[in-house]
C-alpha cells in the first residue's frame, strides 16, 4: 500500500483529535445494512509494482501494435511519427497532475499553452476562435450540431453521407433526446449527393467532412453560400488534422463551424481514446460556444496573463441553461497537440502534410495496379477508397495473418453494406517497403 | 546600490517587475520565475523542430481542393520548444508539487507505474479499428476492469465508453429515458435535483430534453426527504442524486429517497464523482442506485492532465443493463468480441467516435490491482479520515457548515469572517502565497461563502498540519483587522490578481498577428 503515507500511530493518534473510537465509527451515516465489514470480495489483494508489471505487459503482449507490422489503418485514427519531445514534456508533473485552471495565479502554465492551443486551432482551421477543446471529434461535431439548433433556432440538421457513421451516430443519438431531427444521408461512397435540395427554412445546418469518411476531398465554397443565403449554417468536420496543413481550410471555404479530431498532433492511436476535439467558430458564434474558453487579461500589476472566460455560458453557473454539459476539455491531449504543432511550425506542417499526400498517391497507384482492384477517389489526401473483387473484412483477416495491417473494411463502419470496399490510409511512418510487402500481399490474397 | 543590481544597469526598466520591497530585474524574470512569451512572438521563418524525409516527387492529387498558401504558423527549433513549454509549467501548481486540497475534484497522487502501463505499445499503439483477432489483450483488459467495476459497485452492467464524469451522466440518463420509452411511459418530462447538485446535473438532463426541478435541503445538509416525495409524481423520470453529496455527507436516507423514488415509477441516478469516499466499503446496488457513473480520474487515480481527459465508465442495474450504448465488449466463439452497432440490440446509440478513454482504463485498472480490495478499503478509510481530521483540527476557528462526521470533504462557510471585510476569495488568495492551492470555494451553493477541503487519503498527517497551521493563522489574521493584506494576495506568484471582468467583457480569445507598418501607414 506504498500510495498511502498514513502510519498505524498516526491513524491513532488523528482519531484522538477527532474523538472518534475507529474509521468504521466515521462512516456510521451509511445504513449498517449497506456497510461492508471488511475488504470486498472477489477481488485481490494490493500487488507490487513488479507484479502489476507483469499482469498488464502479459495483456498487452496479446495485442498486435501497429507500429510493429506494416499498418494503413485510418477511418479518423491515424498513425503519425510523434517526435520524443513530446511525451516527455506531457509527462512534467506539473502539466501532467494540474487540475483544471480554477486559479490563474498559480495556472498560467496551463492557461497559456490554451491561449496558445485555441490560436493554433484557429489558424489551422481557417477560423476566427477556437474552445480549448472536446472531447473526441465526434462529441465535436454532435456539439456543433447542437449549437447551431441554439443559434438558428431552427429543429434539423442534415447530415451528409462522407460523414465518419461513429460521428453520425454520436450525434443523431445526442439530437434524438432533444427533439431535433438530424437526417442523415445514405452513405456515398463515390460522392454524388445534393445536400442544397434537402435545406428549407426548418434547416439548422449541413454537416459535410472534408475528407470525407471515403477520403474525398472537395471544395465547399459554393455550398456554403448557399447555406447561408438558405439561413442554415455550414459545420464542417475534419477527423485526419493534418490534413489542414495542405488543403485550403474550412474557414477559406466559408464554414460557419469546424468540429474536428486533433489526435494526428501528438497523440497516440490509444485504441481510440483518449483523443482531443477540436472546435472553431466565427467570431459572431462565440458565446454560443460549448466548452471551455481562455481568454487575456491583466493582472493587479498591469502584466499580461490569462484566465478561464466567458464562463457565463456554463453549467456551473447557467446550470440547464448552459450551452453544454461539458466541463471539462481534453487538457493533456491538447498539450500534445500544441507541442506538436509547435515543434513542426510552418515549415514542418506543410512538408509533413504533402508526404502524406505524396505517399497516398504512391500506394493508390501501387494497389491500383493489382488485379482486380479499383480506386474510388480522384481527389484524396492521405487516405483512400479501393473496390476488391471480394470482400475486404475477409481479405483483411487474411493480410492479419500474414502481419499487415491492411486498411479498415467499409462493412466495418456500415454493416452489411459495401462489402466490397477497403478505406486504406497511408502517412509518413509507412515505409517503402511497407507499402510494397502490403502491396503484395494483397496481390496474393486477391489472386 | 545594492549586491543585485551587480553588471545590471542601475535604472530599473519601465515595466519591470517590483515586489515586497525587492528591485525589479531587467529581463522582468525573478530568479526561476521566468517570463515567457507566447510561441507566436518567438517565430524565425523556416525554422523547424523536425526533420523529415524529402517528399516524394509526384503529381498532387486532391480533385478540385486548392493547395493552402499558409497556416501562419511560427518556426521554432526543438531546444527552443523544449524550453518554452518548461517554463510554462513551472508557473502550473500540481500534485506533484504540493497540497490540492479541492473538493469535489478529488486530486490524489498519480502513481508514475500507471503512466508506464499507459504508455505499452500492446495498449498505446493499437488502433481501434485493428481486426480484433489482433486485439485480444486490449479487451480482455477492458473486460477486467468492467469486472471491477461491477464488482465495486455490485451491479449487472457498465458501459465503458463515456469520456468524462458529464459524459458518464448524460449515458446514464439516456438509459433512463430510453427505459421509459420501452415501456412507452413517455409521460415523464421531468427529472429532480438536489439544489446542491453539480451543475453539471442540471446541465445533462436539459441535454437529454428533460426539465430540471430542484429539492431543497435540510438543515442538516442533506436531501429533504418530505419535499422529495412531495415532487415525486407521474412527471418524474428519475432523481440525480450525489452520494456522498457534495456538502461531504452520506445521505443517511438514501435507501428511503431510492425506495420513494422506485415507488413512483423514477429511477435513481447516484453521481458516483465522490464515490472516492466509499469505494470498497459500500455498494451502491445496495443502497438502491440503478444507476451511476464513476469518474475514473477522481477515484482510480488517474491523473487530471490542467484539465482532462477524464473518463466516466457507468454501471446499470439490471432494470437498465439492456440500455447500455455501443461499443461494449462481449465474450465471442474463440475469444473476446466488439459489439459495435447500435441496430445489434437494444442499446440507445452511441456516445464516442471508438471504444472509450482505453489510456485511462490502462491507468484505472493499474491502480486497481496496485491497491487491491484490502488497499481500497484502507484508501476509503484514510480518505475519510483525513478530512474528519481537518475538520476536526478547524472547527474551533472557521465555521464548519455541518455536525456530525463528514465523508471524505469537510465544508466551512464564512460566518467566521463576518464583519473582518475578508472575503472567502481573499483567503483562498492568501494560501496561496503560503505554497497550498486553494480549496473549493463558493461551492456548493447552498452555503454561503463556502470553503470545501477534499485532503483524500494520499495526504500525510505532516502536510495536513502545515496547511491547517497555515489556515488558522489566516484566519487569526482576517480577525485581527489586517484586511489589506489579504486583498492583495498573492504577492508571490507568477501573476498578481488577474482581472476575469475585463477578460469576459471583452474576449481576446486568440493571439493575432501584429499588422505590418506599412499597413498602418497607408490607413
Amino acid at each position: 500500500m506504498r500510495y498511502l503515507p498514513l502510519t498505524e500511530a498516526d491513524r491513532q493518534s488523528m482519531l484522538e483529535a477527532i474523538r472518534a473510537t475507529s474509521v468504521e465509527d466515521l462512516f456510521r451515516d451509511v445504513p449498517k445494512a449497506a456497510r461492508l465489514a471488511g475488504p470486498i470480495g472477489g477481488l485481490p489483494n494490493h500487488m507490487g509494482e513488479l507484479e502489476v508489471e507483469r499482469l498488464l505487459g502479459s495483456l498487452a503482449a496479446k495485442n498486435i501494435p501497429a507500429g510493429s507490422v506494416p499498418s494503413f489503418l485510418g477511418a479518423g485514427a491515424y498513425r503519425h511519427h510523434v517526435p520524443a519531445t513530446v511525451d516527455h514534456l506531457i509527462q512534467r508533473g506539473e502539466f501532467l497532475t494540474a487540475y483544471t485552471p480554477y486559479q490563474p495565479e498559480v495556472s498560467q502554465g496551463t492557461l497559456q499553452v490554451l491561449f496558445e492551443f485555441q490560436t493554433q486551432v484557429a489558424l489551422l482551421t481557417g477560423m476566427d476562435v477556437a474552445n480549448a477543446s472536446m472531447y473526441d471529434g465526434a462529441t465535436s461535431c454532435a456539439e456543433a450540431v447542437m449549437m447551431a439548433n441554439r443559434v438558428t433556432r431552427r429543429k434539423k440538421a442534415i447530415l451528409s453521407g462522407g460523414l465518419h457513421p461513429h460521428y453520425r451516430d454520436v450525434t443523431t443519438t445526442d439530437a434524438r433526446f432533444i427533439g431535433f431531427e438530424a437526417v442523415a444521408l445514405p452513405a456515398a461512397p463515390t460522392g454524388g449527393e445534393d445536400l442544397l435540395a434537402l435545406v428549407d427554412d426548418k434547416t439548422a445546418c449541413v454537416v459535410v467532412q472534408n475528407p470525407d469518411v471515403f477520403g474525398h476531398v472537395r471544395d465547399y465554397t459554393d455550398l456554403a453560400a448557399a447555406c447561408q443565403a438558405k439561413g442554415a449554417l455550414l459545420i464542417v468536420v475534419v477527423t485526419e488534422a493534418l490534413s489542414l496543413g495542405l488543403l485550403t481550410p474550412p474557414g477559406d471555404m466559408g464554414a460557419d463551424i469546424v468540429a474536428a479530431e486533433g489526435q494526428s498532433f501528438g497523440n497516440a492511436l490509444n485504441f481510440g481514446g483518449p483523443y482531443v476535439g477540436l472546435f472553431a467558430v466565427k467570431d459572431k458564434y462565440v458565446r454560443q460556444m460549448p466548452g471551455r474558453l481562455c481568454g487575456e487579461t491583466v493582472d493587479a500589476d498591469g502584466r499580461r496573463g490569462f484566465v478561464l472566460t466567458l464562463s457565463t455560458r456554463e453549467q456551473h453557473i447557467r446550470r440547464e441553461k448552459a450551452t453544454s454539459n461539458i466541463c471539462t476539455n481534453s487538457g493533456l491531449c491538447a498539450l500534445a497537440f500544441s507541442i506538436h504543432v509547435s515543434l513542426l511550425g510552418e515549415a514542418g506542417i506543410t512538408q509533413l502534410a504533402q508526404l502524406n499526400h505524396a505517399k497516398a498517391v504512391q500506394m493508390a497507384d501501387k494497389l491500383a495496379a493489382v488485379p482486380g482492384v479499383e480506386l474510388l477517389n480522384d481527389g484524396f489526401f492521405n487516405e483512400f477508397t479501393v473496390k476488391l473483387p471480394k470482400p475486404a473484412a475477409a481479405v483483411v483477416e487474411e493480410l492479419a495473418k500474414r502481419r499487415i495491417l491492411g486498411g479498415v473494411p467499409v462493412s466495418r463502419l456500415y454493416p452489411g453494406e459495401m462489402e466490397d470496399l477497403l478505406l486504406v490510409a497511408v502517412t509518413e511512418t509507412n515505409t517503402d517497403a511497407d507499402m510494397d510487402a502490403f502491396a503484395a500481399a494483397l496481390s496474393e490474397v486477391l489472386a | 546600490m545594492s549586491m543585485n543590481n551587480q553588471g545590471r544597469p542601475s535604472a530599473i526598466p519601465a515595466g519591470a517587475a517590483s515586489f515586497d520591497g525587492v528591485t525589479g530585474t531587467v529581463t522582468g524574470n525573478r530568479g526561476l520565475q521566468i517570463e515567457e512569451p507566447l510561441i507566436f512572438e518567438q517565430d524565425s521563418a523556416g525554422r523547424t523542430g523536425v526533420d523529415l524525409p524529402d517528399v516524394p516527387q509526384v503529381a498532387s492529387r486532391l480533385g478540385a481542393v486548392k493547395p493552402r498558401a499558409k497556416v501562419g504558423l511560427p518556426g521554432l527549433a526543438e531546444p527552443q520548444v523544449v524550453r518554452h513549454y518548461t517554463r510554462l509549467s513551472q508557473k502550473n501548481y500540481a500534485i506533484d508539487s504540493g497540497f490540492y486540497p479541492l473538493g469535489s475534484c478529488t486530486m490524489k497522487h498519480n502513481p508514475r507505474l500507471n503512466e508506464k502501463m499507459a504508455r505499452l505499445p500492446g495498449f498505446s499503439d493499437v488502433h481501434p479499428m485493428q481486426p480484433v483477432s489482433t486485439v485480444q489483450g486490449a479487451l480482455e483488459l477492458m473486460d477486467q476492469l468492467a469486472y471491477w467495476l461491477k464488482t465495486l459497485t455490485g451491479m449487472a452492467a457498465v458501459t465503458l465508453a463515456p469520456a468524462a464524469g458529464a459524459h458518464g451522466e448524460m449515458c446514464g440518463i439516456m438509459a433512463i429515458r430510453s427505459a421509459h420509452e420501452a415501456k412507452g411511459d413517455t409521460g415523464r418530462t421531468k427529472i429532480l435535483v438536489p439544489e446542491s447538485a453539480h451543475g453539471t446535473n442540471p446541465a445533462t438532463a436539459a441535454a437529454c430534453g428533460y426539465s430540471v426541478d430542484a429539492i431543497p435541503a435540510t438543515a442538516d445538509g442533506r436531501v429533504d426527504l418530505e419535499a422529495l416525495k412531495a415532487k415525486l409524481g407521474p412527471d418524474v423520470a428519475g432523481l440525480m442524486l450525489t452520494n456522498p453529496n457534495t456538502c461531504g455527507l452520506f445521505e443517511r436516507d438514501i435507501i428511503e429517497i431510492a425506495d420513494a423514488v422506485h415507488a413512483a415509477g423514477g429511477y435513481f441516478y447516484c453521481d458516483g464523482a465522490n464515490f472516492n469516499a466509499i469505494v470498497g466499503r459500500v455498494r451502491p446496488a445496495d443502497l438502491g442506485v440503478d444507476v451511476m457513473h464513476i469518474n475514473l480520474h477522481k477515484t482510480f487515480s488517474t491523473p487530471h492532465g490542467g484539465g482532462g481527459p477524464g473518463s466516466g465508465p457507468v454501471v446499470f442495474a439490471e432494470s437498465l443493463a439492456p440500455y447500455i450504448p455501443v461499443p461494449y465488449v462481449t465474450h465471442g466463439k474463440g475469444g473476446f468480441a466488439l459489439v459495435e452497432n447500435a441496430g445489434e440490440g437494444p442499446a440507445f446509440g452511441r456516445m464516442k467516435a471508438f471504444h472509450g478513454q482505453m489510456g485511462m482504463f490502462v491507468r484505472a485498472l493499474s491502480y486497481m490491482l496496485s491497491h487491491g480490495a484490502d488497499g481500497l478499503w484502507q484508501a476509503s478509510g484514510d480518505a475519510v479520515l483525513n478530512a474528519n481530521y481537518v475538520m476536526a483540527r478547524l472547527e474551533d476557528v472557521l465555521t464548519a457548515s455541518f455536525e456530525g462526521p463528514c465523508m471524505h470533504e469537510c465544508l466551512f462557510d464564512d460566518r467566521f469572517l463576518k464583519g473582518t471585510g475578508v472575503t472567502t476569495l481573499d483567503m483562498a488568495k492568501a494560501l496561496i502565497d503560503e505554497g497550498f492551492h486553494p480549496m473549493t470555494m463558493y461551492f456548493p451553493l447552498v452555503v454561503h461563502g463556502a470553503l470545501l477541503i477534499e485532503p483524500t487519503e494520499t495526504e500525510s498527517k505532516a502536510s495536513l498540519d502545515q496547511f491547517v497551521d497555515a489556515l488558522r493563522a489566516l484566519a487569526e489574521r482576517a480577525k485581527s483587522g489586517d484586511v489589506a493584506y489579504f486583498q492583495a494576495a498573492p504577492r508571490l506568484t507568477p501573476r498578481r490578481r488577474l482581472d476575469e471582468t475585463a477578460a469576459a467583457r471583452k474576449p481576446v480569445l486568440r493571439w493575432t498577428p501584429p499588422v505590418p507598418a506599412e499597413a498602418l501607414a497607408a490607413e
